[in-house]
């Protein structure tokens, strides 16, 4: 009994063990297999609608290359401006934001009062309601403000606008902090201000740096409204050498090129920054 | 309120390392503590005298970590005054946020430093920024000097040549030790510990509590919030059986954990034998 029952579970066993090993190495490649179609079939795509669009436009005759010959370099030249646009307006919009959080979280009612007035204020009114109103109506309360350099106004606009909305993102940042942290700075014996600032803020920063990342790709695109106002960034150059020249489509298809290529950058370049800082972290 | 008046410890005694004629360098006077309708400290008196060792003892719940947690404040007590190096403040939960009553706690705290369960250490910071940011900042010691002393005690707690790691990259056991350091390099008055070694892999427990008993047998003065009975008999000047939120039984370890005479204390060093 023992003897006939021995070889045959033996065999059953390692038939097992065999075929296993053969299942998974089949399913490894058979994913394997899925993946580079998948990427295939997406790059291909991509490349399809691409140069369909290019394809359609120049075979429909409607791309004039004298005109891009001429212009381009003119329209490109506005890409630092927006650059500058952006990231300028998003480092003046990190100080309204942390200055809104602190408000958002003060146990004092005229302060929160302010930052929640702020918050609501401007979530509640297009942003490009907010550029002209600095624009074209506060000059007409105060002359002085048609001094200033329309960049410097543009800045502030957007700023002014993404602070209120990275406010919450800060508050929610700050709010993050691990309770331990505050009670250690207590027991060292830290002032509140200090604690904010040499153990709150600095973590809470990170925290938000993700969060930044987002709001500076959508920052780029918005800072095209600042042409409003005259600055010279990439769409306002795209707009006046379009309308005079009547080469609308040529000059504007350079801006939107532009921008999608700026914010694919720079959500690779943001993509890389969040693993590294992933990776820092895991060394725990 | 008159010297003679004040609630005493009956308890209290002078530890081995204590300087003759030494009074208690740390009162705890008839501490209650509400949280809510949680009536959590039941007047609670504690003296400990210089260069002595104090453990709390109790199940989880009875009150020892909010005791530790009042006396520097990090809990406002709901009535009852704190004493520590001379300095006396006593509670005031209707004004703790008073400009002046935080001022006062800021002044326990730096003779009371606290090093806590779950370590606490800035993350953003190596470890000798870690050990620097309070002297400095705080203290408003000269950096070159903090940094002497920081490196002093990173020596003390043998993590020198972690001094310019972050604390992700250490060990549990590797980071109590780094937070002790922390609490020594603003040479306080007494040493706090809240449960220091629960929060750790048991093998990392022993380098931690060896560094604590170092320092009791140096004549740290030290009251440990803690469960590890083999650390409080061998460390320990006095322990404090509490329950309920007041002291059942207190004494000598030798007489409280070998010997208890109240049948909770009895009860309750039985149960942590029977689990560990």
């Amino acid at each position: 009994m023992h003897d006939h029952q021995m070889p045959g579970a033996a065999a059953v066993g390692q038939v097992r063990t065999e075929t296993s090993a053969e299942i998974i190495e089949a399913v490894a490649r058979s994913r394997r297999r899925d993946q580079t179609r998948f990427r295939t079939i997406f790059a291909a795509t991509w490349g399809v609608l691409l140069g369909a669009i290019l394809i359609g436009l120049l075979a429909a005759n409607k791309i004039d290359p004298v005109f891009l010959g001429r212009w381009q370099e003119f329209i490109l030249a506005g890409i630092p401006i927006t650059i500058l646009v952006s990231a300028s307006s998003i480092a003046v919009a990190i100080v309204f934001a942390v200055i809104g959080a602190l408000g958002r979280l003060s146990d004092r009612p005229v302060i929160y009062a302010l930052a929640s007035f702020y918050v609501s204020l401007v979530r509640g009114t297009p942003l490009i309601v907010q550029i002209l109103f600095i624009y074209l109506a506060l000059p007409q309360i105060w002359d002085g403000f048609a001094g200033i350099p329309t960049l410097v106004l543009g800045v502030f606009a957007l700023a002014f606008n993404y602070g209120a909305y990275m406010t919450e993102v800060f508050r929610a940042g700050i709010q993050a902090i691990p309770r331990g942290q505050l009670e250690a700075a207590a027991a060292l014996g830290m002032t509140d201000r200090m604690t904010m600032r040499r153990v709150i803020l600095p973590q809470a920063i990170r925290i938000v740096t993700p969060a930044i990342g987002n709001e500076f790709i959508a920052m780029i695109k918005d800072s095209a409204l600042v042409s409003l106002l005259g600055v010279q960034e990439l769409l306002w150059r795209a707009q006046r050498v379009g309308t005079q020249n009547f080469r609308a489509l040529e000059a504007l298809l350079v801006a939107a090129l532009v921008y999608w290529v700026l914010t694919i950058v720079f959500s690779l370049l943001q993509d890389r920054l969040e693993k590294r800082m992933a990776e820092s972290d895991r060394r725990v | 309120m008159t010297t003679d008046e004040r609630p005493r410890d009956r308890f209290a005694a002078p530890g081995a390392l204590t300087p003759a004629g030494s009074d208690p360098i740390v009162r705890l006077e008839g501490l209650e503590k509400y949280f809510g309708s949680n009536h959590v400290l039941r007047g609670c008196t504690l003296e400990v005298y210089p260069r002595e060792t104090v453990c709390l003892i109790g199940r989880s719940g009875s009150g020892k970590s909010t005791l530790l947690r009042c006396t520097n404040f990090l809990e406002e007590p709901t009535v009852g005054t704190i004493e520590v190096d001379g300095l006396r403040v006593e509670a005031d939960p209707l004004h703790q946020w008073d400009r002046e009553h935080q001022e006062r706690i800021r002044q326990i705290r730096l003779r009371a430093q606290m090093v806590f369960q779950e370590f606490n250490l800035f993350p953003h910071m190596t470890v000798l920024g870690n050990l620097i940011e309070g002297p400095t900042r705080v203290k408003g010691v000269a950096e070159d000097e903090a940094v002497a002393t920081a490196e002093k005690y990173l020596d003390k707690v043998g993590l020198r040549e972690k001094r310019d790691e972050y604390p992700a990259r250490l060990s549990g056991g590797q980071k109590q030790r780094v937070a002790i350091a922390r609490a020594l390099t603003m040479e306080p008055k007494v040493l706090l510990f809240d449960e220091p070694t629960s929060a750790l892999d048991p093998t990392l427990v022993g380098e931690v509590l060896k560094v604590m008993s170092e320092l009791a047998h140096e004549g740290a003065t030290m009251i440990v919030v803690t469960h590890e009975m083999a650390f409080a008999r061998e460390a320990a000047d006095r322990v404090y059986f509490i329950e309920g939120g007041t002291f059942v039984e207190a004494g000598p370890p030798e007489q409280v954990i070998e010997q208890p005479q109240d049948p909770r204390t009895q009860q309750f060093l039985s149960r942590l034998l029977d689990t560990v």
